[in-house]
């Protein structure tokens, strides 16, 4: 097996490209759609090809001259009166399936019950780069409102032509063709019947306007909430097929290690299969626990390589550039003005370094993979954000075609930008192979503390210069390693340069909620509180002199005012902050009050107000749901959350060992929506997250009069002098 | 190998496994019951946790044959028939889960705590449930939810143990 390689890509879709889509297209073949669906209407969405290419932020190989036409949802109305949408997007906690049902709900005149969403399987659903980047909500919430929107024209001429009527006299509701001259009404189903009907997505938009929505912009609960609370919801790693055995892997001491010699033949005397390829070798065994048994009867021996540690990491990441980059940073540079002159006019400057640390993602859900060989055709059910790009991982480890391929995605125990990558997905099937049976592969705790990928650290540094008056001079950024993600600054600032330095990561990194947003953030947000008390003013006052973006006014505004900062009494101990941004076409506002007991060092938020404003909101309780786990998630990251590691180990890999936010924790969290009708509806997983880290620590400053510039703020507690 | 004698949910089940084998891996792999999560492995999370004779526990710290006569309550035998328990409605009436990864066990959990507890206050939850972990962050929703369910237990006088 050959996956080595492949698998230690860093993958954050703004700072790489992510592993490069398939060459597939979908042709449209009717037979086989309507062979999957039975007989009905179908109607199929075609991306138009720039907003692929806003989605993958790359574009596509082109054939001849032209892009080729990429299909990415149909949607079916059965003769049975059900109405299945097809979209490769996947569930991971977001409650997208819900927020979809909703926009094709709305557009359809359709009853949710009678909705369901075939999601993430590529045998069934049109290709998808993937769920991240909160690019859902913007992007195929509209493009399904749109099929749906077809769909209900389609009907109206399939009732018109049936009544041999104008089809102008019609109207639809609640799943029926009406006709209010003469009072009659036909089901869709009745008008489907028999037929195998066609349809592109027209070019035109007739969409509902969000003021006159009744199912979107409503607090829709889950719709499939009821197999939650009961248990019966089967995710990935509750997949269970006849006769399937279960698989571990032998993990190697260190990052980087190399097999020198294995000894398999303890472990393939237990009735259980053991592999040995290349550098994997793992068994699969009729019970996890035998094949527990055989994997700790294997005797192998590794070499391994030293390795910088987390003691060294700020100056090892400043002075090792990733592989062809230039130091200076080549890599995302932009600049405007001359900050130095800027500087010069100015009579306050300040020069100050942010760091953050690796964290884990830990979703509840560890990876796991079911595989099934067919021949030579695999299916793998397995929780990943990027169905099709496993299923090109498999295709490529097993160097079979994509078309033998097939990978499902069950809704999933969480990601957070987490389970991009399909390792656990080829470890089952290459089991699976060997043991010529189905073979599943749930990771424990550990292995997934240590052998997936990390929100990368970072060093930032920012040299800033202001005038008397509060207005900044000059602003010059230096991220090196963590991202771009959210490194421009959203102030008004003539003189800037903004500069991105990929490094040579010691850990394996990759894509975390929000991305470098909540790094960039910290560093900028807490910098210009920074500057406030240079000059003695108001943080929020500091914050209007120099912002200009209205949307981002507002909740600045509507924030301070829920939170009452012009009332605010700081006094020891007890302190108030605010840090704000834009992201992912979101804008958030997030202001917290901390409590810090200066004889323990214990820092408690008691207190956080965010205002959030993502456009025409599509499910207010669903919305107000991501933006407060953000703030309880982003609690962790800025508080107490990191990797400790030393020379290729995880030292912390453990649930006990790493803290992660709980009961104890929370807050009293406070969330004002802004509701933008008539703005495009923006997707809202991550922006939520990226004002809470500065907020708490300008709030820590107000408490006490210290400066945290190191995410997480106190892993051990505030040590005050 | 040994027979293990379970009682779980009402029902009586014999299954052959290893002395050593938790709870957790019986229930999930020997009985099919997924309801109940593997998280951690070291009783940090709370994902698998089950009622046995009414108490909440860590099911993957729990050997399956240490658990003898007591009688084992899974997410899967909470509710009666179509009608859910009163701590699965709040949880759908609070939209208290993301992923619902989590769900399963504190459910559990809350259970274990309304039946001994049927007027917790809120600093009393925060301290019973600090256990199970949401890594989505519904903390506050779930907390709601646990009062909204004790609430409808008292009014409906439908606070009876689970599984004792």
């Amino acid at each position: 097996m050959s996956t080595g390689k492949r698998l230690d890509l860093p993958l954050e879709p703004e700072r790489y490209e992510l592993s490069s889509a398939s060459a597939y297209v979908f042709d449209l073949d009717r037979r086989e759609f309507f062979r999957v669906c039975g007989a009905g209407v179908l109607l199929v969405s075609v991306l138009k090809p720039s907003a692929w290419m806003q989605e993958s932020g790359q574009s596509r190989p082109r054939r001849g001259d032209s892009l080729p036409q990429e299909i990415d949802a149909w949607l079916h109305i059965g003769e049975n009166g059900k109405v299945t949408v097809y979209t490769g997007k996947v569930e991971v906690g977001q409650n997208i399936r819900t927020s979809l049902s909703q926009a094709v709900a709305e557009e359809l005149h359709f009853p949710i019950e009678k909705i369901t969403l075939v999601m993430g399987d590529t045998q069934l659903t049109p290709f998808d780069m993937g769920t991240f980047g909160s690019r859902t909500t913007p992007t195929m919430n509209l493009q399904l409102r749109r099929v749906a929107s077809a769909a209900r024209d389609l009907l109206v001429e399939l009732a018109a032509k049936r009544w041999q009527t104008d089809r102008q006299k019609l109207t639809t509701a609640d799943g029926k063709v009406l006709d209010p001259s003469n009072h009659r009404s036909v089901e869709y189903a009745a008008l489907v019947k028999g037929q195998q009907l066609t349809q592109r997505l027209p070019a035109q938009d007739p969409l509902v306007p969000a003021e006159s929505w009744t199912k979107l912009g409503q607090s829709m609960p889950k719709v499939d909430g009821r197999d939650f609370v009961t248990g019966a919801h089967r995710y990935p790693s509750d997949q269970k097929l006849p006769e399937m055995w279960y698989g571990k892997i032998l993990r190697p001491p260190a990052f980087g290690a190399s097999l020198v010699s294995v000894d398999l033949k303890k472990a393939e005397g237990m009735g259980s299969i053991a592999v040995h390829d290349g550098n994997f070798v793992g068994v699969a065994a009729p019970s996890s626990h035998q094949a527990t048994t055989a994997l700790a009867a294997i005797q192998a021996d590794w070499k391994t390589e030293p390795q910088p540690s987390g003691k060294e990491l700020v100056d090892y990441l400043k002075k090792s550039p990733a592989e062809g980059r230039d130091p200076t940073g080549d890599g995302d540079r932009y600049e405007v003005g001359n900050v130095d002159q800027g500087a010069a006019s100015a009579a306050h400057r300040l020069q100050r370094t942010y760091t953050v640390a690796y964290i884990a993602h830990v979703p509840l859900e560890p990876r796991a993979a079911v595989a099934k060989w067919d021949a030579d055709n695999l299916t793998v059910w397995t929780g990943t954000q990027r169905p099709f790009g496993v299923r090109g991982e498999l295709a490529e480890a097993f160097r079979i075609s994509e078309d033998g391929v097939r990978v499902l995605m069950p809704d999933t125990g969480s990601a957070y930008g987490g389970k991009h990558t399909g390792e656990t997905a080829i470890e089952a099937a290459r089991l699976a192979r060997a043991a010529k049976r189905p073979v599943k592969v749930v990771w424990s705790r550990e292995e997934e503390f240590t052998w997936a990928y990390f929100r990368p650290a970072g060093v930032i540094d920012v040299m800033s210069s202001v005038r008397d008056d509060g207005t900044i001079a000059s602003w010059e950024f230096h991220n090196y390693n963590s991202g771009s993600a959210g490194i421009r600054t959203f102030y008004e600032i003539t003189n800037q340069r903004i500069v991105f330095h990929p490094a040579a990561s010691p850990l394996r990194q990759g894509s975390y909620r929000a991305l470098a947003a909540t790094a960039n953030h910290f560093a900028r947000e807490s910098h210009m509180d920074e500057l406030a008390h240079v000059l003695k003013m108001d943080p929020l006052e500091f914050r209007r002199k120099n912002l200009k973006n209205e949307r981002l006014r507002a909740v600045f505004e509507a924030a301070a005012d829920k939170f009452s900062w012009g009332k605010r009494q700081s006094a020891d101990g007890r302190g108030f902050g605010m840090g704000g941004g834009y992201e992912k076409l979101g804008n958030v506002a997030t202001f917290a009050e901390v409590q810090v007991d200066r004889k323990s060092g214990e820092v408690k938020v008691v207190r956080v107000v965010s205002a959030f404003e993502c456009g025409a909101i599509v499910n207010p309780d669903n919305l107000r749901n991501q933006v407060e786990g953000s703030n309880v998630q982003g609690l962790g990251g800025a508080l107490f959350e990191a990797i400790e590691f030393a020379n290729g180990k995880i030292l912390n890999g453990r649930m006990s060992e790493y803290r992660v936010p709980r009961f104890s924790d929370l807050p009293a969290i406070e969330t004002v929506l802004l509701d933008r009708k008539d703005l495009p509806s923006a997707g809202a997983g991550e922006c939520p997250m990226i004002g809470l880290a500065p907020a708490i620590a300008n709030a820590i400053f107000d408490a006490t009069g210290t400066r945290l510039r190191s995410l997480p703020l106190v892993p051990n507690g505030l040590k005050v002098s | 190998m040994a027979a293990i004698h379970l009682s779980i949910n009402g029902r009586a089940f014999t299954i052959d496994a290893d002395p050593q084998t938790s709870l957790l891996t019986v229930l999930r792999e020997h009985l099919d019951l997924t309801g109940t999560k593997y998280g951690c492995g070291e009783g940090q999370c709370g994902a698998c946790t089950v009622l046995i004779d009414g108490k909440a526990q860590r099911s993957c710290l729990t050997r399956a044959a240490a658990v003898g006569q007591r009688k084992i309550t899974t997410i899967e035998g909470l509710a009666r028939g179509d009608q859910l328990h009163a701590v699965q409605q709040a949880f759908l009436d609070e939209g208290a889960l993301q992923c619902g990864y989590c769900t399963s066990g504190m459910i559990m959990s809350a259970v274990a705590l309304l039946d001994r507890n049927h007027h917790p206050t809120p600093s009393e939850i925060i301290e019973f449930m600090d256990g199970n972990v949401c890594r989505c962050g519904t903390y506050s929703r779930i907390i709601r939810a646990i009062q909204k369910a004790a609430k409808k237990r008292v009014e409906t006088g439908t606070a009876k143990a689970v599984g004792q």
